[in-house]
């Protein structure tokens, strides 16, 4: 059985196609010995040129392709595409360029061309990588399954808690209250949350455990155990949030790049032609 | 409606006496007060048309099938449930109908003279002919208790959002309790009574909304709690109490409202009772009438839902049609034109009668009907003329009309349909039978060898006729099983061998997941797959492992017969499975005298055993142990293609999803959140075109048909129901909105102005009354490059597989993980 992903799409068919023209590019480039040095203003200069722009556009209507539902063509055909002509502008671009850089918006556009190559190139790995750690931490549950346990665990944690000590009620209560599984940006990221509620309530509780000088040994195991579940759960939800934004992060990048890149192209072309 | 004659006094006499005042029963009763002829409508329920009343609050009733005229005093036509009805009420007092709310029919016992109805309120009534018009919604089943008749308790919901900050107690642990109680909770104090200590008839989904609910504190229940009374109270707060028998004792519950679903009770037992015969014991069968609607018990007359007549239109023609029989009037069927137009094809057949008896005598399979089995029969069929060299069907197509030869002759080509034709089939012959059995393409070619006449019938009128008439199911059967075994192994055989070969053969129907045979059990024949499929396995370091699986159309078994030692596997039902089982020793008997018999089973032996070693080692890694398990317990064997998610390389992208709204009308079909999982391989709740459609069982319009290439489709005519929302067991059908006003939200507009919701979103809620229809995966049958959800799939972990693929694919990557 042989499986169709967008990386071996139809048998590495864009990968083989711009090894040939990365070769034939790089051929060219060598032979080629203009008289004022390479640049992008020789005719092997444009043809580079017009080549990785129009690509650029092409990987562009990448953007609309993927929304058109019935579109042309299968879309792993088309990221197939996308990632391997992608990665080849790196070398069409830069023979372009005949390594002439500057302070302009020519090499910006250059810059931001090669960002969003790297971007997408750990747009790739995510995309093979995070998805299979997904599934593993998760299981059969989805997010809203372990959310709705942990709203349980938290149910029975309070009716625990409101039978023993105030103290132990208050921190129980902040734990229920005050747990965060999302938060911001670089919480989601890390997945770390050090001052975390109900960290602190199951160290509290472990500490207080020593001394049995309560009145419910048996109640206060179980809201021991209810809070020790209730952190591997919420451990795991956490990890479900840092996993997916890994997984997506990048293209928050990788679009808005792609725009910046299509005004500095538009502003290079435009210069070129205009203000020669 | 009042009550037009006072009872009690005398036993009250009429001519006809119409039980039910469903559509049917209305056009009779309407009928007859059009003729003034003495009449009463008995309806057990406080309203009439009681099952149309019990539709969703706007619905669209439709008018199908289209192309039968109405013939009825009463009007219908397409429109919405409230329309309709007040339109029906209207006539009721304008036809001066002799109607009787409130009077439910319990016995009807047939005297010398006509019949003595008995009510449940205890009086009788007495009537020349009855005319039992009472559907099949069965009577609803009520509390059973005191108080089950106070106003506030009631036994069906229309609308949940009617209802607000009350006490609501519901009963019944079945779905439509479940459902309503979901229903209700968002905006009342919710409390289900479950008489069961579980919630065992209900549905996956509702169960885990149930316990999340539960959980979530929305909702109360009692479990293993028995409803023993309800009162009203003064009490302004709380105007009902009930009172229930808990594990734990009585508690008294002020509340409210009680709203109870308890299901109806079918209503076979109830016509048992009167003395109706039915022709099996098929739950689905309809007793047997004659072409004027009479039953077994003479001047007893069946019409409507009751007498397999599942549409309104239908139902009313006959109300008419039965009161004309009754005085004896020749009528002319509101469907005689429409076979008229069929007859047609035939130029020597001038009137429908003439026609009915050419068929007749022409097909055998069909002498034995009725006239009025025969006309629906041809109703739903179609007579087609066939020139020399036409195709009737492929191999491979997924077809499954079933065709009767009128006239002519038939080539049928196993392999090769360039080639001699393998056999012809003449006049009065039968073919496509195979169709009706397992679901799957076809397995061979027919084309026409001379000019013909055939007459071709939908699967489903054929299943109907099957479950009605057990002379045509024998001789099908009995042609099949020989047609069978002829195209599985028997292609070289004489017809007297074949003859010896399926002398004593059996069919016999497994389980999902039911042994046909361990390794070690003494080999008792060769096994032909019929319909399903079957997994064969073997123990391997004390584990089953799957070896291969075995598809209808396919034989099992010959490994044990060729090397004469006992069974070296163990085979299993992967899904409900029949086969046909062939006796060992004529099978042996037959490898001597014909050699390329033997040669055949042994080449299939060889390959079986080739094939199983090179995929064993494999297949012992892949834990295809649970792997079956799982296949069965999912039901993905009866599938033919299905939906997969490998969550290895899914980036919960959706995209799959908003293809399928953006290509079907705003709805997805598929969830690609929900369904099992296997080893990451995920099965979305998504249709998967099964072999054998549940679905398509009880679609009143047949709705449900499935294409040439296999496709399980709902076509146009869906009247929303909900009955195969019901009947599918894996929760693939939803009914929605469908708006053909509505516009897709416009990609361009989004992407330059941010105008409208993104492409593959909800293109804003349909409009008020926009109706409510089936819908489902149809495999983008009408899209030029097939299923969009595949197509953008970004990374390609949305594939569509086979069951066999499946487990291929499982192996495979299996074997590319390690
Ligand atoms: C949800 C749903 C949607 C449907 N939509 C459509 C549609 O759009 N178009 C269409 O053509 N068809 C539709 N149908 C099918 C349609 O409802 C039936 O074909 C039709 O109602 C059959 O009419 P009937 O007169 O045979 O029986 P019913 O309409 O079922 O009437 C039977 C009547 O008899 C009464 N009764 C029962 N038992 C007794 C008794 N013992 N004594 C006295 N009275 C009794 C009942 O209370 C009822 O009023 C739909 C069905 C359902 C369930
Ligand atoms: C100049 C170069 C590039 C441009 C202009 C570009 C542009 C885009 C655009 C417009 C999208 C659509 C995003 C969306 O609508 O969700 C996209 C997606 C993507 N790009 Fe690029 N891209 C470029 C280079 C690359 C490279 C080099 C790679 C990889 C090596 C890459 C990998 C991807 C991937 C994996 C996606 C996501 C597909 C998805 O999930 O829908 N891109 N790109
Ligand atoms: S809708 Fe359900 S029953 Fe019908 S074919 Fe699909 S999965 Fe099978
Ligand atoms: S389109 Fe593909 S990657 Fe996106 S959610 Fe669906 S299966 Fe997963």
């Amino acid at each position: 059985m042989d499986h169709q992903t967008f990386v071996n799409y139809k048998n590495y068919r864009y990968l083989k196609l711009i090894l040939w023209m990365v070769l034939v590019a790089i051929g060219a480039y060598a032979l080629h010995q203009p008289s004022f040095g390479a640049y992008g203003g020789t005719w092997l200069g444009y043809v580079l040129g017009s080549l990785s722009a129009a690509i650029v556009l092409l990987l562009l209507w990448f953007g609309i392709r993927k929304r058109q539902y019935n579109g042309i063509g299968q879309l792993k055909g088309w990221l197939s595409a996308h990632i391997y002509l992608g990665a080849a502008l790196l070398v069409f671009a830069t023979l372009h360029t005949g390594f002439q850089f500057g302070w302009n918006v020519h090499t910006l556009a250059y810059a931001l061309l090669v960002l969003l190559v790297i971007n997408g190139f750990y747009g790739v790995y995510a995309y093979l990588h995070f998805p299979r750690m997904i599934t593993e931490n998760l299981g059969d549950d989805s997010l809203q399954d372990l959310l709705n346990k942990i709203a349980e665990l938290d149910r029975l944690a309070r009716t625990h808690a409101l039978q023993l000590p105030d103290d132990i009620n208050a921190i129980v209560m902040k734990a229920c209250q005050e747990t965060k599984i999302g938060g911001n940006v670089l919480q989601q990221l890390t997945g770390r949350h050090p001052d975390c509620p109900t960290a602190a309530a199951v160290k509290v509780l472990r500490e207080y455990g020593h001394d049995l000088k309560f009145g419910h040994p048996k109640l206060y195991r179980e809201l021991y155990l209810i809070m020790l579940q209730k952190e591997t759960l919420v451990a795991r939800a956490r990890r479900d949030v840092m996993l997916r934004s890994h997984l997506e992060v990048w293209l928050y990048l990788h679009v808005p790049l792609a725009v910046a890149l299509l005004v500095a192209l538009t502003a290079h072309v435009t210069a070129i032609f205009f203000y020669w | 409606m009042k009550r037009l004659s006072h009872p009690a006094l005398k036993p009250e006499h009429y001519k006809i006496a119409i039980i039910g005042s469903g559509p049917s029963g209305l056009s009779a009763a309407a009928h007859a007060a059009e003729l003034g002829i003495s009449h009463i409508l008995l309806e057990a329920e406080q309203q009439p048309a009681h099952t149309i009343r019990k539709f969703q609050k706007g619905k669209l009733v439709m008018a199908e099938p289209r192309a039968l005229p109405l013939r009825s005093p009463m009007s219908f036509s397409m429109g919405s449930r409230e329309s309709i009805l007040a339109k029906w009420d209207e006539e009721i007092v304008k036809y001066g109908i002799n109607l009787r709310l409130g009077a439910q029919v319990c016995t009807i016992k047939r005297m010398a003279q006509g019949f003595v109805l008995g009510l449940a309120t205890g009086e009788t009534i007495h009537a020349e002919y009855v005319v039992l018009a009472i559907g099949l919604q069965g009577n609803i089943r009520k509390l059973n208790v005191p108080g089950e008749d106070l106003p506030r308790v009631q036994y069906q919901l229309d609308d949940p959002d009617e209802y607000e900050d009350e006490t609501i107690v519901v009963v019944g642990g079945g779905d439509t309790g479940v459902e309503n109680a979901l229903a209700l909770r968002h905006k009342n104090h919710v409390i289900l009574i479950n008489r069961f200590s579980e919630f065992v008839h209900c549905k996956e989904a509702n169960l885990a909304a149930l316990n999340t609910a539960l959980k979530q504190g929305e909702m109360e229940c009692r479990l293993s709690t028995y409803v023993e009374k309800v009162e009203s109270t003064p009490d302004k707060a709380y105007p009902l109490l009930l009172s229930v028998r808990t594990p734990e004792g009585t508690e008294h519950i002020p509340c409210h409202r009680v709203i109870a679903r308890l299901g109806a009770r079918p209503p076979r037992d109830l016509l048992e009772s009167f003395g109706i015969q039915f022709p099996s014991e098929d739950p689905a069968a309809v007793p047997q009438l004659t072409a004027r609607y009479e039953s077994n018990v003479p001047g007893l007359y069946i019409v409507g839902a009751l007498a397999g007549y599942p549409l309104i239109k239908q139902a009313m023609n006959q109300g008419y049609e039965v009161i004309e029989h009754i005085l004896g009037r020749p009528v002319e069927p509101a469907d005689e034109a429409l076979l008229r137009q069929k007859f047609a094809k035939i130029p020597y057949i001038n009137s429908v009668e003439q026609g009915l008896t050419l068929i007749r005598q022409r097909v055998p399979l069909l002498a034995t009907l009725s006239s009025l089995q025969l006309r629906d029969f041809m109703l739903e069929s179609d007579i087609v003329a066939l020139n020399p060299g036409d195709v009737v069907f492929r191999r491979n197509d997924y077809s499954t009309s079933f065709y009767c030869i009128i006239e002519g002759v038939v080539d049928v080509y196993v392999k090769d349909e360039n080639g001699p034709p393998n056999f012809h089939l003449y006049t009065g012959e039968f073919f496509g039978e195979m169709g009706l059995i397992s679901g799957r393409r076809r397995s061979t070619t027919i084309k026409a060898s001379s000019h013909c006449l055939l007459l071709e019938s939908p699967r489903q009128t054929m299943l109907r006729l099957t479950q009605s008439m057990v002379s045509v199911r024998r001789m099908i059967d009995a042609v099949s099983l020989k047609r069978t075994v002829q195209l599985h192994i028997g292609l070289s055989l004489s017809a007297a061998e074949l003859d010896y070969l399926v002398r004593n053969a059996k069919f016999r129907q497994y389980a999902a997941g039911e042994v046909i045979w361990h390794q070690g059990d003494k080999a008792d024949g060769l096994y032909l797959v019929r319909s399903g499929s079957v997994a064969i396995s073997r123990l391997i370091g004390g584990r089953e492992v799957v070896l291969s699986y075995v598809s209808a159309g396919n034989y099992f078994g010959e490994m044990a017969l060729i090397t004469g030692t006992p069974r070296q596997r163990t085979a299993r039902a992967a899904v409900n499975t029949e086969v046909v089982i062939l006796e060992a020793e004529r099978v042996a008997e037959m490898m001597e005298r014909n050699p390329d018999l033997l040669r055949q089973l042994n080449a299939r032996y060889l390959e079986n055993v080739r094939h199983e070693l090179s995929d064993e080692i494999v297949q012992t890694s892949a834990d295809s142990g649970n792997l079956i398990a799982f296949l069965v317990q999912q039901g993905i064997g009866e599938a033919t293609d299905v939906l997969l998610i490998d969550e290895t390389i899914c980036t919960r992208c959706d995209n799959c999803e908003k293809a399928c709204a953006a290509t079907h009308d705003g709805t997805s079909r598929l969830d690609r959140k929900t369904g099992p999982v296997f080893d990451q391989i995920r099965v979305p709740s998504s249709c998967r075109h099964c072999e054998h459609p549940h679905c398509m069982k009880d679609c009143p319009p047949d709705a449900i048909r499935r294409s040439v290439d296999g496709e399980v489709f709902i076509n146009d005519t869906c009247i929303g129901c909900g009955n195969c929302v019901v009947n599918c067991p894996y929760d693939v059908i939803q009914l929605a909105s469908v708006d053909s006003g509505r516009k897709p939200p416009s990609l361009w507009q989004w992407l330059l102005f941010g105008r409208g919701p993104e492409p593959g979103g909800r293109a804003g809620a349909p409009s008020q009354n926009a109706t409510k229809i089936a819908v489902k995966c149809d495999m983008c049958k009408d899209l030029a490059d097939g299923p969009a959800c595949v197509r953008s799939c970004p990374t390609g972990a949305a594939i569509r597989v086979s069951p066999q693929e499946f487990l291929d694919y499982a192996v495979w990557r299996k074997s590319k993980v390690g």
